[in-house]
């Protein structure tokens, strides 16, 4: 189920804006993989690039390849709705369907996949989600209640929840914990290691502390030059990254001494 | 809100010795009821009409400009919509009698020999096409607009971040619509749709000038004669107004007021009642 990246010379696009240039990687599966670095460097467009949810925004496109498992996401054939109902995303902040009970909420995604579904079935896999998500307990009550009535830090777990009910292959997560306070942040973070054992997950995050405590490898991105394009400074497992870093600059930023 | 009160009273005091007038005033109907009741009938049809045509195309319109048009096009076509709200009343009765009327007599023509069975298109065929169906498509016309720009204003609305949670669900621009856009902007669509109602309860001059009335309560949509609005019924016979005459039209517009108010009320209860499923 879960399964590797391969990114390999990637430069993305807005229009005639080079925002992230020559990203060159591998995320491996069933780890957890962080990117820092300051902000406006193409962090969160990288991340959003590899389930091509960038492509949103009007003029977005790439040059170079991603492939998951040794599929191309970025193959004429391949229809980047498919590509999404692979790779799952999780966003800065929560958003939950504001008009959806929670049971809705988790079931939305396998709605759109499969028209009908048993409510044995339904039942199965909203249970199983919640689970997932350290959510059962909390809300197993009230799941005809709407989505947002649940705290931040609930809605955000009820995202996560709707995420893997579809059982992708990845999980993306764009600063998941940036809007919520410490003990939900931490209580995502103690779920980020218990998914780690089914997702290939990605995260990108502000906290350097965050990186360190739940990634196993680490990307830090960074502008060549104020105006320039953002890459891909260095790569590494993220022991390494954060006690002794091949890159001057990874260590500057690292340490607090810039950015 | 006080504006709204003051109205309801001068209808109130003015109309209501509407209904108990000599029977001379009610044009051989006998009593008030007896007067209102096609017209009352003739102005929910052409209304109905407008609204079942406009209403989809309108809602369609403002989702291509929000959701799928590039804005180069959107742009544009947003303008000319709004612009045919700009349009007067008049005009689209001039327009609708002249030039909109003959060129469907061939339609309703078709209409009557293919669906005839229908007791819409029983026909006889109208020869000059000004029947409660033209009315109606020209009501349409003139609602539009207003319903297109209200919706088209809550659907760019809808935050960002309920748009990009069904996209990477994997949803389709239509299924994203279909999660995010519709259940944010339902309420919003309501009063689109409730400005559009009223306009075309209370249009005037186009139905007056289109609609060749005088006919009683009939579902026949293409026919010669057809039951007319209260508003144009109140513009056509104004003009010869004795006391009792007018007190009769007042009370007329009495009922068109309350109509329209226990629509509204009617599609706010339902909107209301489907928050109130959400909140249990």
């Amino acid at each position: 189920m879960a399964k590797s990246i391969t990114v390999d010379d990637l430069d993305i696009y807005y229009g005639d804006f080079l925002a992230v240039q020559g990203v060159n990687m591998t995320i491996k599966a069933r780890s957890v993989t962080a990117f820092i670095g300051p902000s406006g460097c193409g962090k969160s467009t990288m991340l959003r690039s590899l389930n091509r949810m960038h492509e949103v925004i009007p003029g977005a496109r790439v040059e170079g390849k991603v492939m998951v498992d040794g599929q191309s996401l970025y193959d004429n054939a391949v229809d980047p709705v498919a590509v999404r109902r692979q790779i799952g995303m999780v966003f800065q902040r929560p958003n939950p369907f504001p008009t959806m009970s929670i049971y809705e909420n988790v079931l939305a995604g396998n709605r759109l996949n499969a028209k009908k579904m048993k409510k044995a079935e339904a039942d199965e896999i909203v249970e199983r989600s919640l689970k997932g998500a350290n959510l059962w307990n909390e809300v197993k009550d009230r799941l005809g209640k709407p989505g947002m009535g649940l705290s931040g830090g609930q809605q955000q777990r009820l995202c996560i929840a709707r995420a893997i009910a579809v059982e992708p292959q990845v999980l993306l997560m764009d600063e998941p914990c940036s809007a919520l306070d410490p003990i939900s942040t931490s209580a995502i973070e103690d779920l980020i290691h218990e998914l780690k054992s089914d997702y290939t997950i990605v995260i990108v995050t502000h906290n350097m502390q965050q990186a360190a405590r739940v990634s196993d490898e680490t990307g830090f991105f960074n502008l060549k030059a104020a105006g320039q394009p953002g890459q891909l400074v260095e790569f590494n497992n993220t022991q390494k990254m954060f006690a002794n870093p091949d890159n001057e600059s990874t260590e500057a930023y690292i340490s607090g001494r810039f950015g | 809100m006080a504006t709204l009160a003051g109205v309801f009273i001068f209808l109130t005091i003015e109309g209501v010795p509407g209904f108990f007038q000599e029977e001379q005033f009610y044009k051989g109907a006998g009593n008030f009821w007896g007067y209102v009741d096609h017209l009352l009938f003739g102005t929910v049809l052409a209304a109905t009409i407008a609204l079942i045509v406009a209403v989809p195309l309108a809602f369609g319109i403002a989702l291509v400009v929000s959701h799928y048009a590039p804005k180069w096009i959107a742009g544009p076509v947003a303008y000319v919509i709004d612009l045919l709200a700009a349009v007067p009343s008049v005009v689209f009765g001039l327009w609708g009698i002249n030039l909109f009327a003959p060129k469907m007599v061939p339609i309703y023509d078709w209409l009557n020999a293919h669906l005839g069975w229908l007791p819409f298109f029983e026909g006889p065929v109208n020869p000059v096409g000004t029947t409660i169906l033209t009315a109606g498509l020209v009501l349409a016309i003139m609602i539009l607009p207003i319903i297109t720009a209200i919706s088209r204003e809550v659907f760019t609305q809808t935050p960002v971040l309920h748009e990009e949670a069904a996209l990477a669900l994997g949803a389709t621009r239509w299924e994203m619509i279909r999660l995010a856009v519709f259940p944010y902007a339902k309420s919003g669509m309501v009063s689109a749709v409730m400005l559009g109602l009223g306009r075309a309860l209370g249009e005037t001059m186009a139905v007056a000038m289109v609609l060749s009335g005088g006919g009683g309560i009939s579902f026949n949509l293409i026919a010669s004669s057809n039951p007319t609005s209260i508003a144009a019924n109140i513009a056509s016979q104004y003009k010869e107004n004795t006391p009792g005459t007018l007190h009769v039209l007042i009370a007329t517009g009495l009922v068109l007021f309350l109509v329209t108010f226990l629509v509204n009320f009617a599609a706010r209860w339902i909107v209301a009642g489907n928050d109130r499923k959400m909140a249990r």
